[in-house]
C-alpha cells in the first residue's frame, strides 16, 4: 500500500473521528471551567479560537503547546468528513441519511469556522435624538491623531491596537511628524502624581500626562473585568520629503482612562490626540428615535427592550423608521442590528452590530442535517421495531 | 387473587387521590381561608391567587409551605398570611423562620439546640446586625459565599420578604382601618380645596389639609414596603397594562379611595377583632366584585388554588415510589399480574403529571419548560414516557423501574428547586418568546431525558450482571438494545435542540454560537453522543462499551443540566444552587464507580455472560 493510501485512510478512518470528537469533548469541558475564572471572551481566544492550547498561558517567553486548540481540532473534523464522505458515499437509500447529516455538518463546521475568521462584532451606543455613523468594539482601541488645522473637516488618522503593541516608529504619509511608541500598557493603572503611592515619576512631559504616573498592571482576569490600554507616545517632526528634523515635540500619555481628548499644536495649527474604542465607519447612518425599557408591573425583571429608529442610506435612497426590539433584529447592508441592552439610567440604548458573512450557513446545514435525520431515524426505528417483534416471537 | 390485584390496587390509588383532592370545608364561625386564598393580586409582575403568595413566601422563610406552631398546631399558608397581613403581633410570636447554620445563632449568642424555628419577635433585637452582615454578604458573588454567608444572606431576604408582606395591606399599628380609610376619602376634597385656596384657606380647612398630608404620608411608606398590589386600578388604560396597585399606592394620588382598598380594610379589621362571619362576609363581597371585574384574574387564581391544593407533582412522586416497588415485586414473582398493575398505575401516576404539567402551561401561558424548576418536571415527565414505550416493547419490567426511578428523583430535584420562591417567575426579555422555549428548549430537555434513561438502564445492566445471576445472555441484549435506541433518541433531540438554540441565538444575540457555558453543556451531549455511536459502529465498543458509555452520558447530561449553572457565568446562569453542588458530586462519584465496576473482567461477574 502506498503512503498516499495509507494517509488517506488514516485522514478518513472513524479512529480519527473519534479521536477528534474525544478531543472536542475535553476541550469544551476545560473552556467551560476555565471561563468561571477568565470570562468567556478570553476563553474563546485561548481554547475555542486557537490552533494549540499553550502552557503557562500567561507567559510571554517559553511555553509548550499542551492541547489542540479549536480550530485545529474543527479544521481535522473537516478534512476527515470530506475524505471519509470521499470514500464511503454509495448512493442508495440505507446511507442518505447519514450523508445528508455528514453532509449538513461539514456546511455547519466550515461555516464555524468561516464566522470566527470573517465576523466582526462591535456595538452602537446611542441616546435618543442622537445620529451616528459607526460603531465601535470596546474590546480593541485605536490612537486617534485629528488634523484639525482645516476649519472645515478634521483629518482622522487612526492607528490601530496591534500596531501600538509592536511599538517602534510609525510613519505615516502626510503628516508632519512620526509617532514613536516609547511603551504600551495591556493594562494600566493612572494615579495623579500627588496621590501615587510609589514614588514614580510623571507619565509623560506634555498633556494630561505631565500630572499623573502610569505603572503597568496585571491583566483583568475576572469576567466583567476591563483592561485599562494606554501607551506613552513621543512625537517627532519630519521634514519635507521625509527626512527626519531634529528634536521633539515631546511626549504625550493616551490612554482610554483619560476622560478629555489632549490638543497641541504643529505646523501651524492645532491638532488632537484620542485612544478611543475602534471605529467601523458605514455608508449609512443611524438616529434613535426613541428607547423603551419596560418591566413588569411592580418588579424589576425586564420584559421588553426596544429601539425605533430611523435608517438612512443617501446612495440607496433609504430613509425608514425601523424598530429593534427583543428577538427582532434590523439586517442592514450585511450588518444585524440587536437589542442588546441599555446604558445611563435606562435613557441609552445599546445594540449589538454584527458582519457576519456566513450566517446563512447554520441555517442551511440545519435543514439538510434535520431532514437527514428524519430519514436516518424512520429507517432505523422501522428496523428497530421489527427486530423486536421478531424476538418477541420466538 | 391474582387476577383481581391489579384492579384492588388501583381502586386503592383512586380512592386516596380522591380523597386528598377534595377542597377543605369551612366549618360555621370559622374564618374561610380558602375563599381568601383565591383571591387574585399582583406579585412579583404575576397575578396570583393569595394562597401562593403565602406559600411562596413560606418556603421562603422556613422551606415548608405550611407552619408548624410550638404547641403542635399546624397552621395552612393562608391562615399564617392572613395574620401576617392583618395581625402582625400575633403573626410576630410565629416560629417562622429557620436558622440552622449555628454560625448564624452564634451571632446572636444562642447555642445551637433542638430548635430549628424562630419567631420574628426573638429575632427583632438583631435586625440590624442581620441587615448589615446580611448586605456584606450579599456583595460577594453567590458562588463564593461559605455556609455562613449564605445562610445570614437569606436570613436576611427571608426577613425582607416577612416585613414587605406586614407592611403591604394596612399600617402595622391601624386599629380600625375602616374608619381611617372612610375618614381619608372625605378629607380628599376638602384638601384639595384647601389647597387651592392656599393661603385664604380658613384654619380649620388648614388643619384638615395637614391631617390629610399626615395620611398621605403614612400610605405613601406604606406603598413603598408593599411586596403585593392587589388593587386592580379603576383606570381603564392601566389596567389594560396590567398595572395593578398596591393598597397605599391606591390611597395616594387617586383621588378617591378604591373600593377594593376599602374591603382589604375592612376585612383586616374584622380579622384582627376576630370576627369570622364579618371576616366571611367581605371576603365573599371581595371575590364577587374581583369575579366581575376581573373575570379571566379571578378564575386563574382559583385554579391555581386548585393547583397548590392538589400538589399533583407531589402525588405522582408518590405513585412512582409504588410503581418501582411494584416491578421489584414482579421481578421475585406474581410477575404477570404485578406487572399489569404497575402499567397502570404508572398511567395514572403519567395522568397526574401531566395536569400539573399542562396547569403550569395555563397559569403562565408558557410551554412546559421556562425554569430550571419546570426544566426538572419535564425530564421526569419525558423518561416516564419513553420507559412506557419500553416496557410495551420489551415487557420485562426494565421500562417501567427505570421510568419510575427517574420520574422519582427529577421530582425530589424540582421539589428542592423550589425554595426560592415562585417557580411560575416572569420571564426576562431574552427569553419572552413561545416558539424559541416551545422548541429549543423542549427539545434540549427532551435530550436530557433520553440521556439519563439510557444511564439508568446501563446501571441496572452493570448492577445485575456483576452483582446477581439475574442478567442472561439475553436479557443483557435487550438491555443493550434499548440503550442504543435510547441514545439514538437522545442524539436526535439534543442535536436539534442545540441547533434550535444556535437560531434562537443569533436570531436575538446576533451569534449562531458564543460558547457560553450552557450551551457547551448542551454541545457536550451531542459529542458524547457522537462518540458514543460511531465508537459502536466503528466497531471499537460492543454491549460491555456501550453501557460504559452510557454511565458516563449522566455525568455528561448532569453536568450540562446542573453544573454548568453553578459556574454562574454567562447569558444562561439563573441561580447558584450551592446546595445542589455535594449531590451532583455524589451522584458523578456515584457513576464513575458503576463505570470501574463495570471494567471488572467479565468473568468475575456474577451473571454469566460472554462478550
Amino acid at each position: 500500500m502506498s503512503m498516499w493510501r495509507r494517509f488517506f485512510d488514516f485522514i478518513s478512518s472513524m479512529k480519527l473521528a473519534i479521536a477528534c470528537l474525544a478531543a472536542a469533548t475535553v476541550l469544551v469541558f476545560a473552556g467551560t471551567l476555565a471561563q468561571v475564572h477568565f470570562g468567556t471572551h478570553v476563553v474563546q481566544e485561548r481554547y475555542f479560537q486557537s490552533m494549540l492550547i499553550w502552557w503557562p498561558t500567561e507567559s510571554h517567553g517559553f511555553r509548550i503547546p499542551v492541547f489542540p486548540g479549536g480550530h485545529l481540532l474543527g479544521a481535522v473534523l473537516l478534512v476527515n468528513l470530506l475524505a471519509a464522505h470521499l470514500r464511503r458515499f454509495r448512493l442508495n437509500l440505507r446511507n442518505t441519511g447519514m450523508h445528508l447529516i455528514h453532509g449538513g455538518l461539514i456546511i455547519m463546521l466550515a461555516g464555524g469556522l468561516f464566522t470566527d475568521l470573517f465576523s466582526v462584532e462591535s456595538q452602537l451606543q446611542i441616546a435618543p435624538g442622537e445620529t451616528k455613523n459607526y460603531s465601535e468594539d470596546a474590546r480593541f482601541v485605536e490612537l486617534v491623531i485629528v488634523d484639525q488645522r482645516n476649519s472645515d473637516a478634521d483629518r482622522v488618522t487612526a492607528i490601530p491596537e496591534a500596531r501600538l503593541r509592536r511599538g517602534g516608529t510609525v510613519n505615516l504619509s502626510g503628516l508632519p511628524f512620526q509617532v514613536v511608541i516609547q511603551h504600551y500598557y495591556e493594562n494600566s493603572q493612572i494615579q495623579m502624581l500627588d496621590k501615587a503611592e510609589t514614588n514614580a515619576g510623571r507619565a509623560a512631559d506634555h498633556g494630561v500626562g505631565a500630572q499623573v504616573s502610569v505603572r503597568e498592571i496585571p491583566r483583568a482576569t475576572s469576567v466583567d473585568g476591563v483592561d485599562l490600554k494606554s501607551a506613552v507616545i513621543q512625537l517627532v517632526p519630519t521634514a519635507e520629503g521625509g527626512v527626519a528634523a531634529t528634536g521633539s515635540l515631546g511626549t504625550w500619555l493616551v490612554s482610554e482612562g483619560l476622560g478629555a481628548t489632549q490638543t497641541f499644536s504643529c505646523a501651524g495649527g492645532p491638532w488632537r490626540l484620542e485612544m478611543r474604542p475602534v471605529r467601523y465607519y458605514k455608508p449609512y447612518s443611524i438616529t434613535l428615535q426613541k428607547f423603551t425599557h419596560e418591566n413588569y408591573p411592580g418588579t424589576d425583571i425586564p420584559k421588553n427592550f426596544a429601539s425605533q429608529i430611523t435608517l438612512i442610506d443617501p446612495s440607496h435612497s433609504v430613509n425608514r423608521d425601523v424598530l429593534i426590539y427583543m428577538n427582532h433584529p434590523l439586517r442592514y447592508a450585511g450588518e444585524t442590528y440587536y437589542q442588546s441592552g441599555f446604558g445611563k439610567d435606562d435613557q441609552t440604548s445599546i445594540l449589538q452590530v454584527v458582519h457576519n458573512p456566513s450566517f446563512v450557513a447554520p441555517y442551511i446545514a440545519c435543514v439538510v442535517i434535520g431532514f437527514g435525520m428524519l430519514i436516518q431515524f424512520c429507517y432505523h426505528f422501522v428496523g428497530f421495531t421489527r427486530r423486536t417483534n421478531v424476538t418477541r416471537a420466538k | 387473587m391474582k387476577r383481581y390485584f391489579p384492579w384492588v390496587v388501583i381502586l386503592l390509588v383512586v380512592v386516596s387521590l380522591a380523597s386528598s383532592w377534595r377542597m377543605p370545608k369551612t366549618a360555621p364561625g370559622e374564618f374561610d381561608f380558602k375563599k381568601f386564598g383565591e383571591i387574585p393580586v399582583l406579585a412579583a409582575g404575576r397575578l396570583k391567587p393569595l394562597d401562593t403568595v403565602a406559600r411562596n413566601a413560606l418556603v421562603i422563610l422556613r422551606g415548608r409551605q405550611t407552619l408548624r406552631l410550638e404547641n403542635g398546631q399546624t397552621l395552612t399558608a393562608t391562615h399564617w398570611l392572613a395574620d401576617v397581613l392583618f395581625n402582625a403581633p400575633a403573626a410576630d410570636q410565629y416560629p417562622a423562620f429557620a436558622i440552622n447554620n449555628p454560625e448564624v445563632l452564634g451571632l446572636f449568642g444562642w447555642q445551637q439546640g433542638d430548635r430549628k424555628y424562630f419567631s420574628f419577635d426573638e429575632l427583632a433585637p438583631f435586625l440590624e446586625k442581620i441587615d448589615g452582615q446580611g448586605q456584606q454578604a450579599g456583595e460577594i458573588e453567590s458562588a463564593q459565599r461559605s455556609p455562613y454567608q449564605t445562610a445570614i444572606y437569606n436570613l436576611r431576604n427571608a426577613l425582607v420578604v416577612y416585613q414587605q408582606l406586614k407592611r403591604s395591606v394596612r399600617p402595622e399599628d391601624a386599629q380600625d382601618f375602616s374608619a381611617e380609610v372612610e375618614a381619608y376619602g372625605k378629607l380628599i376634597p376638602i384638601a384639595m380645596e384647601a389647597t387651592r385656596k392656599g393661603d385664604k384657606a380658613d384654619p380649620s380647612e388648614k388643619e384638615k389639609l395637614g391631617m390629610f398630608d399626615k395620611l398621605t404620608q403614612r400610605y405613601q411608606s406604606l406603598a413603598e414596603t408593599s411586596s403585593i398590589q392587589p388593587v386592580p386600578p379603576l383606570d381603564a388604560a392601566a389596567r389594560q397594562r396590567g398595572e395593578w396597585l398596591s393598597i397605599g399606592a391606591s390611597l395616594v394620588g387617586t383621588g378617591g379611595v378604591n373600593p377594593t382598598a376599602k374591603a382589604y380594610a375592612a376585612m383586616g379589621d374584622a380579622y384582627r377583632a376576630n370576627k369570622p362571619d364579618v371576616f366571611n362576609g367581605e371576603v365573599n363581597a371581595l371575590a364577587s366584585a374581583m369575579a366581575a371585574q376581573e373575570p379571566v384574574a379571578t378564575g386563574r387564581a382559583s385554579f391555581e388554588f386548585l393547583f397548590n391544593h392538589i400538589a399533583p407533582f407531589y402525588q405522582s412522586m408518590q405513585l412512582y415510589v409504588l410503581v418501582f416497588l411494584l416491578v421489584c415485586g414482579s421481578w421475585l414473582g406474581w410477575s404477570r399480574s404485578l406487572n399489569r398493575t404497575a402499567i397502570y398505575v404508572t398511567l395514572i401516576a403519567l395522568a397526574i403529571h401531566t395536569f400539573g404539567l399542562a396547569a403550569r402551561m395555563y397559569l403562565q401561558g408558557r410551554p412546559p419548560v421556562t425554569n430550571l424548576y419546570s426544566s426538572a418536571i419535564f425530564i421526569g415527565w419525558g423518561t416516564v414516557i419513553i420507559g412506557l414505550f419500553l416496557e410495551r416493547m420489551f415487557r420485562d419490567g426494565i421500562g417501567l423501574a427505570c421510568a419510575s426511578v427517574i420520574g422519582f428523583i427529577t421530582l425530589i430535584i424540582a421539589h428542592h428547586l423550589a425554595g426560592s420562591g415562585d417557580t411560575l417567575e416572569m420571564l426576562r426579555a431574552v427569553l419572552d418568546t413561545n416558539i424559541w422555549l416551545a422548541t429549543h428548549v423542549v427539545s434540549i430537555t427532551i435530550g436530557y431525558s433520553a440521556m439519563f434513561l439510557a444511564g439508568m438502564l446501563a446501571m441496572l445492566y452493570v448492577i445485575r450482571g456483576v452483582l446477581t445471576r439475574s442478567l442472561t445472555r439475553e436479557s443483557a441484549q435487550a438491555l443493550a438494545r434499548m440503550t442504543y435506541g435510547v441514545i439514538c433518541f437522545a442524539t436526535l433531540f439534543s442535536f436539534v435542540g442545540t441547533v434550535l438554540g444556535g437560531i434562537w441565538a443569533d436570531q436575538s444575540w446576533g451569534r449562531f454560537w458564543g460558547w457560553d457555558p450552557k450551551e457547551n453543556g448542551a454541545l457536550l451531549i451531542v459529542l458524547w453522543c457522537a462518540i458514543i455511536l460511531h465508537a459502536r459502529w466503528g466497531g471499537y465498543i460492543r454491549q460491555r462499551g456501550l453501557m460504559v458509555l452510557a454511565l458516563f452520558g449522566n455525568v455528561v447530561t448532569s453536568f450540562s443540566w446542573f453544573g454548568v449553572n453553578m459556574l454562574g457565568v454567562g447569558l444562561h446562569s439563573y441561580g447558584f444552587m450551592d446546595k445542589a453542588f455535594p449531590w451532583l458530586m455524589g451522584f458523578v462519584g456515584s457513576q464513575l464507580a458503576l463505570m470501574a465496576m463495570a471494567a471488572i473482567p467479565l468473568s468475575r461477574w456474577r451473571s454469566r455472560l460472554t462478550e
